[in-house]
């Protein structure tokens, strides 16, 4: 019964990592941008939502919204002002670019916060618990997470499936010359692009926040994990990076309950790179290989 | 002097040659062995602290030639050298220390050590493009950083002293370290050097203007690509070693830190993208910035991150690629141009002026 109930805590996990990787998706599909600052960027929300917190009284729940409309608006003006100029046939550039910008949110927010690990406090509800059996319990707030990720990774498929918008994003992500010839402008699809990816990030930074202290160094693994449920999911689907963050959650909890904790991180990245290996279109391969 | 008698075929076609270098390398290859002769006496009249530092502007130099062979030259950006780095420094430790080495013979002996981990890695990652292959690259720094770190015989999270490299008398350490460091970065420049003039380089060029094309033509794009990849991590697991024998103190957060690759890139972005002077024309700035600058810390990171997004945004061909463009030049001869050589004498002139005679001291 302890082993299912790892594995849970995993599944649970990996709502959370999927949330964190969808964005990454969502760039890579629409532009093929793969943005290195994704994860940093995550963390500067949480740490704008702890900002606000501290500032204004405003409550948990309201500073991380203001935190996601202010990462929405970021996210557009840091494509059509920054992104947009480096994309072109020479695709290192972007490459470089997005480091840079890792480094730069990584030293600006120990600069302004200091290096510590901080907190973001949203009371009782992170403690409480829900009995399933006499031997299983899985907490009240990882479970919300997970009903939030997939909640908007179903929102999100349904905006790409459904709406013009969402056409105009696929039209892009198949031919960015023909969509351009069909009057969609492609500088703007970017920009909403961007925008939609960092406030999904960023709502996965508030979630996280509030689950587990943070700190300016978080980012990397943030980017690193969601690139591995990326992958593993296959590239150009959605529902993948749910499937791939799931696994990756659950090859976490069980290889730390195995091995002890510090090698958990570790068996993600094995198990990530036996995927690599033996299947590496990843479980639900759609559209693109990069 | 031109044959007196030639076939009126021969005439027809034009005389050229394929040339690599000029008159002016003549004059860059003595000045550069005056320079690195020079380099080499600091250890004879510099104090320690001069030659510390020295050695670390070479093994930054090194570390940037071969993340410019990877990224400048075979469009494979990576993040994640620093696998290569921190298994670098740990080969010392485990080649000096526990097999028992010559510290000096270890230090090449490590880079041999990446390399038996590079050839496995390298198929793999391939899988990725990109983006992806970059973040492939940093989760292949971090499954070798969660190793070292987790298990006992590595010192764990507080790493090693390097023992055998510390119990050689001092002054045969620092001299030999500042030597092993100024042999490693002109190694570095001269591997890459060579490296573009060989057929890889051929290959290197024929994949970065069109790798399908290159594919087409019989260039084998993985063979290329994997090669650089291995050169790359020797190079990166040679200087990693050199870091170690100067510092004499290894642990996994800093041997195996993403600010390597920050370094290399900022030094590389700077000077120069896909060239052999952008390097070390970047190493230079950024070590006299970290001279003017390294006590403000994380101003410091912030800055080098502001100066590379600007530089590549702006003007991604670095320093070096502008000053080549506006004024041709090339100070190390890896590209072929066509020379046309002038016809013998007694064919043109009829050709070009039939009736003029020919005036004495004319050319």
């Amino acid at each position: 019964m302890d082993w299912v109930n790892v594995a849970l805590q995993g599944v649970l996990l990996g709502g959370l990592f999927a949330l964190f990787a969808t964005g990454l998706a969502l760039v890579f599909g629409v532009m093929r941008l793969v943005n290195l600052a994704h994860g940093d960027l995550g963390i500067l929300a949480a740490f704008v939502a702890l900002f606000l917190l501290d500032s204004f009284d405003l409550g948990v729940f309201w500073a991380s919204f203001a935190s996601i409309v202010i990462m929405f608006g970021i996210g557009y003006i840091l494509q059509r002002g920054l992104l947009n100029l480096t994309i072109g046939p020479d695709d290192t550039r972007p490459i470089v670019v997005t480091f840079g910008l890792s480094i730069i949110i990584q030293n600006g927010l120990v600069m302004w916060f200091s290096a510590d690990s901080q907190g973001l406090d949203a009371g009782r509800i992170e403690n409480a618990s829900v009995r399933l059996t006499d031997q299983l319990a899985v907490g009240w707030y990882p479970l919300i997470v997970f009903v939030i990720a997939v909640v908007v990774i179903a929102a999100l498929q349904l905006f790409l499936n459904r709406t013009k918008l969402g056409r105009a994003f696929r039209a892009t992500s198949d031919d960015q010359e023909a969509a351009e010839l069909m009057g969609i402008n492609n500088r703007h699809i970017y920009g909403l692009a961007m925008a939609i990816a960092l406030a999904i990030v960023a709502l996965a930074g508030v979630l996280l926040a509030i689950r587990t202290t943070f700190d300016p160094s978080q980012g990397p693994f943030r980017l690193i994990f969601a690139f591995e449920a990326v992958i593993m999911g296959g590239m150009g689907s959605i529902w993948g990076t749910l499937i791939g963050g799931i696994v990756l959650g659950v090859s976490q909890t069980i290889g730390a309950q195995a091995f002890g904790a510090g090698w958990g991180i570790f068996v993600g990245h094995v198990v990530f790179l036996a995927v690599l290996a033996f299947k590496p279109s990843g479980f639900f391969a759609k559209t693109v290989t990069a | 002097m031109s044959a007196p008698m030639e076939s009126p075929q021969i005439k027809s076609i034009p005389l050229f040659r394929v040339a690599r270098s000029t008159r002016m390398h003549k004059y860059v290859l003595v000045i550069s062995v005056i320079v690195v002769a020079a380099l080499a006496s600091v250890p004879i009249w510099a104090e320690v602290s001069v030659t510390r530092t020295m050695v670390t502007l070479f093994t930054l130099l090194a570390l940037a030639q071969m993340w410019n062979l990877l990224g400048g030259y075979a469009g494979l950006i990576s993040v994640g050298q620093q696998a290569y780095i921190g298994l670098g420094a740990y080969g010392l430790w485990l080649l000096g220390d526990v097999i028992g080495l010559h510290p000096f013979i270890a230090v090449f002996a490590s880079g041999l050590l990446a390399v038996i981990v590079a050839l496995p890695v390298a198929p793999l990652i391939f899988r990725l493009r990109g983006g992806y292959f970059a973040i492939g690259t940093w989760v292949v720094a971090e499954v070798v950083r969660l190793i070292v770190s987790n298990i006992q015989a590595t010192g764990g999270g507080s790493g090693k002293t390097v023992l055998s490299a510390a119990r050689l008398p001092i002054d045969t350490r620092i001299t030999g370290t500042y030597l092993l460091a100024l042999f490693v970065a002109v190694g570095s420049i001269l591997l890459v050097y060579f490296l573009l003039r060989s057929r890889l380089g051929l290959a290197l060029t024929a994949i970065r203007d069109n790798d399908l094309a290159a594919q087409s033509s019989g260039v084998n794009v993985f063979r290329a690509k994997l090669s650089v990849y291995v050169i790359a991590a020797f190079g990166c697991g040679v200087v990693g070693s050199v870091v170690a024998m100067n510092l004499l103190r290894i642990q996994p957060a800093a041997a195996f830190s993403v600010n390597w690759t920050a370094y290399a890139m900022f030094i590389v972005v700077i000077g120069g993208f896909g060239t052999i002077e952008g390097p070390i024309i970047g190493a230079v700035i950024y070590f006299a910035l970290l001279q003017s600058l390294s006590q403000y810390g994380t101003l410091y990171m912030l800055l080098l991150g502001v100066v590379a997004v600007v530089m590549v945004t702006l003007a991604p061909k670095g320093i070096w690629g502008y000053v080549a463009k506006r004024w041709n030049i090339h100070l190390f001869p890896v590209r072929r141009r066509l020379v046309l050589e002038a016809p013998p004498d007694e064919e043109v002139k009829p050709a070009e002026k039939p009736d003029a005679a020919p005036v004495p001291g004319s050319v």
